[in-house]
C-alpha cells in the first residue's frame, strides 16, 4: 500500500515539475500539506508562480477548483453564498458561493477585510459553514491555498497570528534559479501548458493517501524529538513565544505525509526537519523585531536540538 | 521451599561451587599431608557423583557427621593440635568439602564461597610465588562466578565467566591502590613465627666431604646480582661465605672471628657496583662479592672479611653493594690467629705430611711452597666429579693417594691441610663461585649448584691470598662453571644436560619473570613504599597519610566506577550502543555526526566523503533507521548485536 501511494505521490511531483521548474521541494511540501489535510499559505511577491501552483494542483488532482480574488470590498457572503427568495417555490433558496469547492485558491487573502478573512478561516477550520441557520458541510477533500503579498505592501490587512495558525504550512516560492528561469523564458507559455494538463491522480487516491498518512508510524524517539523542538522554541531567546501544541500536532501530521511521499511507513528525524521550517516559520516571531521568524533563525533552532 | 527443591534448582550454582572447591584445594595438596589430600579427593568424587546422580538417600547425614568427626581426630593426631597454620588449613579444607553436602539454602553456598576465598588466601601462607598468585586468581574468578550464578540463573557459562572477569577487572584498580598505599609491615608478612626458621637449603657453617657436592645438584637460586656496569670476569666471581679454620681430621668448622661496623681493609683497585638480592637462608651471611666497601647499612664486617647481616636473612633481602676484588686482605694479623690457621689434629693423614715434607723441603719461601703443592694438584691426574667415592678416617690421604676423585671440598680441604703441614697459615673459605647472566634481564644468577670451597693462604706482608686448588686441578670449573668442568660421561643434574638448551632458555625467561615479581611485588617493603611516596611528594608518610591517601584514591575510583556504570545504563539499548560505536568510528575519520543529524542525512554526507564504502554505509544506516524509527521488531536485540558486529567489521582504510 505504501508502495502504490509512494508512486502516486512521485507521479504527481514529476508531472508538476514539468510546469513549475526547479521547485521540487516546494511542490512536495504542497502535496504533503494536501495529504496531511492541512491548508497552504504561499507568501510571495507577485509573479513568481503562486497562482500557477494552485491551478496546477487542481489540474493534476482533478479536484473541483475555484479561485477567489480577495479585495478590500469582498464580503463574507460573496464567498460563502447567499439565500435568495425563489418565487416558484415561495421560499428562500441557498446559492452556494465559491467556497463550496474541493480546492480553493484564495488569492491575495490579506487584501480582504478581517471579517471576510475570518469567514474563510472558519470554514477552513471546521470544514463546514453556517448560513441562514443551516449548517452546510463542505466537500471532501477540502484544500485551501491562500496567497499573500508581503505585509508591508500598501492596502493590506495582515492576517492575525491566530488566523495564521490555521494554515498547516507556509511556503515561500522565491525567484527561480538561473537555469529554471531561462527554461521558463525560452519555453512555452505556462498557461497553455496548464490548459493541456491531464489529472495524474484522482480525488479517491488523494483520500487513500490521506488515510495512509494517518497510519504512518511515529516512534517514541520521534515524539521525544518533537517535544524537544517545541520546548526549545519556547525557551529560546531568539523567539517571542514558542510553538503551540497545535503546531506540534501539525508538525507530526506534516512529517507523516512527507514520509509517505518518500514511500516510508515510519517517520524519521529527517522528515521532521524537512517540514519544520514550513510548519514553524509563520507561527514564530523574532524577539528582536516581532516579525515572522527568519529562515536562518529556524535553521539555528534545528541545529541547537540534538536527536534523542 | 524444601531443601531438595533448592538442590534441584541450584544445580548450576552447585557445579560452579564444586569447581571452586576443587580449584581452591588442589594447590593445597602440595603442602598438606597425603592422607588429607586423598580424603578431600574422595569427598570431591562423592560430590561429583551426587551432582550427576542426585543425593544418596540412606544414612547420608550420619555418614557426613562421622566423616567430620574422624577428620577432626585425624588432624589432631597428625598435627598434635588444632591451632596454628597447617592444622587450621587442614581442618578448613575438610569442612569445605563436607559443606557441599548440606547446601540447603543460598546462604550455604555463599558461606562455602567465602570459605573458599579464605583458603585461596591461605595459599600465600606457604608460598608467594607467581604460579600460586595465578592459581589463587583463577580460584577467585570461579568463586565470583559461583556467586553470580546465584543471582543470574539464566545466563550461560560463557556469559557468567565474562561477567565474573569484568568484576575482577573492576577490582584491579582497587588492588593496585591497596597494594601501593596500604601501610607495609617490616618483615615477612606471611611467615608465622615457627615457619620463619624452617630449614632451607644452602651453605652450612661446617664442611665435610660431600656437604657441597649435595648442594651442587640443586638448581635453586642462592642469590642474584644486578651489576651497574659489566660484571666482573669469572675468575673474580667469588661470593664469600663462612671462613673455616678449625679442622678435626674430618670436618671443617668456622671460628667466631668477631666483627666491626667498619672493614679492616682499605679498598683499592677496580670497583663493581651491584644490587644483591639474597634468597633467605636463615643465616646472617650476606655472601657478598670479595670484598665490600665500607658503609653498608644493617651489616657488619667480620674479621675474616665476610659481610654479615645484623639479623639472619629470613626473607629475601636486597642490598646495594660495591666490591673491590683486588683489595689486599689482612697484611698484619695477630699471632694467635696465624697459629690457629696452622693447627692440624694429631694422628691424621700421616702420608700427606710425608708428601708435603718431600715437596717443600727445598722450597726457599712460603710462595714457592704454595706453587709446588699446586703443581702437585696440576700434575696429579685428579678427577673432578660430583660423585666422589666415600672416604675413611684419613680422608686427605685417601683422596691424595688412592681415589684421586673429588669435588671442590676435597681439593680445598687437602690443599689447606698440606699448606698447614708445610708451615704456611691457610684456611678454607666456602661460598659461591661463578654465576650466569640471564640474557633476558641481564641479571647474574648464582645457584646452589655454584656452591664452592676454596683456600686462602697468608703470606707475611701480603696478607691473605686466595688459592683455588680446584682451579689448579680443573681450570674449567672456574672459567666455565660446573657443567663445563664435568667430563662428558659423568653424572650431571638434569639442567646441565647439553641437549636441554631450550629448557634452559625457558628457565631463563621464567626466572627473569620471577625476579621481576620478587623485586616489584614481594620486595615492596616499607622502605620502597616510603621512597615511592616521596616521589609522589609525601615526605615521611605515616599511617595517617597513607590512610588518607588510600581513602581518597578509593573514593575517586568508586566515583569513577559509578559514573561509568551510569553512562552504561543510559545507553543500555544495544542499538544505541551500536550507533554510538558507528559514529565514534567515523568521527575518528574526521566525519563526526552532528548531534541533530538524522541517519539518512548523515549517510548522505558520509557517502560523499567515502564513496568507496557507500553501499556498506547506506546499509548500516538503513538498518539503524529501520530498527530505531520503524515498527517494533521482536528480534530487536539480536539484530542490533548483528549490526554492531557489522559496524566493528567496517574497515574504512
Amino acid at each position: 500500500m505504501a508502495q502504490t501511494t509512494h508512486q502516486d505521490a512521485q507521479t504527481f511531483i514529476d508531472a508538476a515539475g514539468t510546469i513549475i521548474l526547479g521547485k521540487e521541494n516546494d511542490l512536495r511540501l504542497a502535496l504533503a500539506c494536501l495529504i496531511a489535510r492541512g491548508h497552504l499559505l504561499i507568501e510571495d511577491i507577485p509573479g513568481v508562480g503562486k497562482t500557477t501552483l494552485a491551478h496546477l494542483m487542481a489540474k493534476l488532482t482533478g479536484l473541483q477548483y475555484q479561485r477567489i480574488q480577495f479585495t478590500s470590498d469582498l464580503l463574507p457572503a460573496d464567498i460563502v453564498g447567499v439565500s435568495i427568495f425563489d418565487r416558484d417555490s415561495a421560499s428562500f433558496r441557498f446559492h452556494p458561493g465559491p467556497l463550496f469547492s474541493q480546492l480553493i485558491l484564495a488569492d491575495e487573502i490579506n487584501r480582504a477585510s478581517p471579517k471576510t478573512q475570518s469567514a474563510l478561516l472558519e470554514a477552513m477550520e471546521e470544514h463546514q459553514v453556517s448560513a441562514d441557520g443551516h449548517t452546510l458541510v463542505l466537500p471532501e477533500p477540502f484544500f485551501v491555498i491562500a496567497t499573500q503579498n508581503p505585509a508591508h505592501q500598501i492596502g493590506t490587512f495582515p492576517l492575525p497570528e491566530s488566523q495564521l495558525d490555521r494554515f498547516l504550512m507556509r511556503i515561500h516560492l522565491g525567484y527561480p534559479d538561473r537555469i529554471a528561469e531561462r527554461a521558463l523564458l525560452m519555453g512555452e507559455d505556462r498557461r497553455e501548458l496548464l490548459a493541456r494538463q491531464e489529472p495524474v491522480i484522482s480525488p479517491e487516491q488523494i483520500g487513500s493517501l490521506q488515510r495512509a498518512a494517518r497510519g504512518t508510524l511515529v516512534s517514541e524517539r520521534i515524539v521525544d524529538y518533537v517535544q524537544r523542538l517545541l520546548a526549545h522554541s519556547r525557551q529560546s531567546a531568539a523567539f517571542d513565544g514558542g510553538l503551540s501544541p497545535r503546531a506540534g500536532i501539525g508538525l507530526l501530521a506534516a512529517a507523516r505525509a512527507w514520509a509517505l511521499t518518500h514511500g516510508r511507513g515510519h517517520v524519521l528525524p529527517e522528515d521532521i526537519q524537512a517540514v519544520f521550517p514550513s510548519v514553524a516559520t509563520h507561527r514564530l516571531h523574532m524577539a528582536s523585531d516581532g516579525r515572522m521568524a527568519t529562515p536562518e533563525a529556524i535553521g539555528r533552532l534545528l541545529h541547537e536540538v540534538s536527536l534523542p | 521451599m524444601r531443601p531438595a527443591e533448592i538442590g534441584r534448582l541450584r544445580i548450576p550454582a552447585r557445579v560452579w561451587l564444586f569447581a571452586t572447591v576443587t580449584l581452591t584445594l588442589a594447590p593445597h595438596a602440595m603442602a598438606q599431608p597425603m592422607w588429607l589430600t586423598l580424603f578431600c579427593a574422595l569427598l570431591l568424587c562423592w560430590q561429583a557423583y551426587e551432582l550427576h546422580a542426585g543425593p544418596l538417600k540412606r544414612a547420608r547425614r550420619l555418614v557426613i557427621l562421622l566423616l567430620a568427626i574422624s577428620a577432626g581426630i585425624a588432624v589432631k593426631l597428625h598435627f598434635g593440635q588444632f591451632f596454628g597454620k597447617d592444622p587450621g588449613v587442614a581442618l578448613l579444607a575438610v569442612l569445605l568439602c563436607l559443606k557441599q553436602f548440606e547446601l540447603n539454602a543460598d546462604r550455604d553456598i555463599r558461606a562455602a564461597v567465602l570459605l573458599s576465598f579464605f583458603l585461596q588466601l591461605a595459599l600465600f601462607l606457604n608460598d608467594q610465588t607467581l604460579p600460586v598468585a595465578g592459581l589463587a586468581l583463577t580460584g577467585s574468578l570461579i568463586a565470583t562466578v559461583t556467586l553470580l550464578s546465584l543471582q543470574d540463573v539464566r545466563a550461560n557459562a560463557g556469559q557468567q565467566l565474562r561477567t565474573g572477569g569484568l568484576l575482577l577487572v573492576q577490582a584491579l584498580p582497587f588492588l593496585i591502590v591497596l597494594f601501593i598505599a596500604f601501610p607495609r609491615i617490616e618483615g615477612p608478612l606471611w611467615g608465622l613465627p615457627n615457619d620463619a626458621f624452617r630449614a632451607t637449603s644452602g651453605l652450612s657453617g661446617t664442611m665435610e666431604p660431600g656437604s657441597i657436592s649435595d648442594l651442587s645438584e640443586s638448581s635453586a637460586i642462592a642469590l642474584r646480582a644486578a651489576f651497574a656496569g659489566p660484571p666482573p670476569p669469572a675468575r673474580m666471581r667469588y661470593w664469600r661465605g663462612p671462613v673455616l679454620s678449625q679442622f678435626d681430621g674430618r670436618s671443617w668448622r668456622a671460628v667466631a672471628a668477631g666483627s666491626a661496623a667498619a672493614p679492616r681493609y682499605v679498598t683499592t683497585g677496580p670497583a663493581f657496583d651491584y644490587v644483591l638480592t639474597l634468597e633467605p637462608h636463615n643465616r646472617p651471611w650476606l655472601l657478598a662479592l670479595d670484598v665490600t666497601a665500607a658503609g653498608v647499612e644493617h651489616a657488619r664486617y667480620a674479621n675474616d672479611f665476610q659481610l654479615l647481616a645484623t639479623t639472619p636473612v629470613r626473607e629475601r633481602r636486597r642490598l646495594a653493594l660495591r666490591a673491590y676484588p683486588e683489595t689486599p686482605l689482612g697484611p698484619v694479623e695477630p699471632a694467635g690467629l696465624l697459629r690457629m690457621n696452622l693447627q692440624l689434629p694429631a694422628g691424621f693423614n700421616p702420608r700427606t705430611s710425608e708428601l708435603v715434607d718431600e715437596l717443600t723441603r727445598t722450597a726457599p719461601d712460603p710462595e714457592s711452597k704454595v706453587a709446588r703443592v699446586l703443581d702437585h694438584f696440576r700434575g696429579g691426574s685428579f678427577i673432578y666429579t660430583l660423585r666422589p667415592p666415600l672416604l675413611g678416617r684419613h680422608s686427605v690421604d685417601e683422596f691424595l693417594f688412592e681415589t684421586r676423585r673429588g669435588f671442590c671440598e676435597h681439593f680445598a680441604s687437602a690443599f689447606v691441610v698440606m699448606m698447614r703441614a708445610a708451615g704456611v697459615p691457610a684456611r678454607v673459605v666456602t661460598g659461591y663461585q661463578g654465576g650466569e647472566v640471564n640474557p633476558v634481564d641481564g641479571v647474574m644468577v648464582v645457584r646452589q649448584s655454584d656452591a664452592h670451597a676454596w683456600a686462602e693462604v697468608w703470606h707475611e706482608g701480603r696478607g691473605w691470598i686466595r688459592i683455588d686448588p680446584t682451579a689448579a686441578a680443573n681450570p674449567t670449573r672456574i672459567d666455565g662453571g660446573l657443567a663445563a668442568a664435568l667430563p662428558d660421561d659423568a653424572f650431571r643434574p638434569l639442567m646441565m644436560w647439553p641437549a636441554l638448551e631450550w629448557l634452559r632458555d625457558m628457565r631463563h625467561q621464567w626466572e627473569a619473570l620471577s625476579n621481576a615479581w620478587n623485586e616489584w611485588v614481594l620486595g615492596y617493603n616499607p622502605e620502597r613504599q616510603r621512597r615511592l611516596m616521596e616521589r609522589f611528594g609525601f615526605e615521611q608518610p605515616d599511617w595517617r597519610t597513607l590512610g588518607a591517601l588510600l581513602g581518597g584514591a578509593i573514593t575517586i575510583l568508586l566515583l569513577g566506577l559509578f559514573g561509568w556504570a551510569m553512562l552504561k545504563e543510559r545507553s543500555a539499548d544495544p542499538l544505541d550502543r551500536a550507533w554510538a560505536v558507528f559514529c565514534a568510528k567515523l568521527a575518528r575519520h574526521a566525519l563526526p555526526r552532528h548531534p541533530w543529524e538524522g541517519p539518512l542525512d548523515y549517510a548522505q554526507r558520509l557517502t560523499q566523503a567515502l564513496p568507496r564504502h557507500a553501499s556498506r554505509i547506506r546499509h548500516i544506516t538503513g538498518v539503524y533507521a529501520n530498527l530505531r524509527y520503524g515498527p517494533p521488531n521482536p528480534k530487536h536485540v539480536q539484530l542490533a548485536r548483528k549490526l554492531l558486529q557489522e559496524i566493528k567489521r567496517l574497515d574504512l582504510k
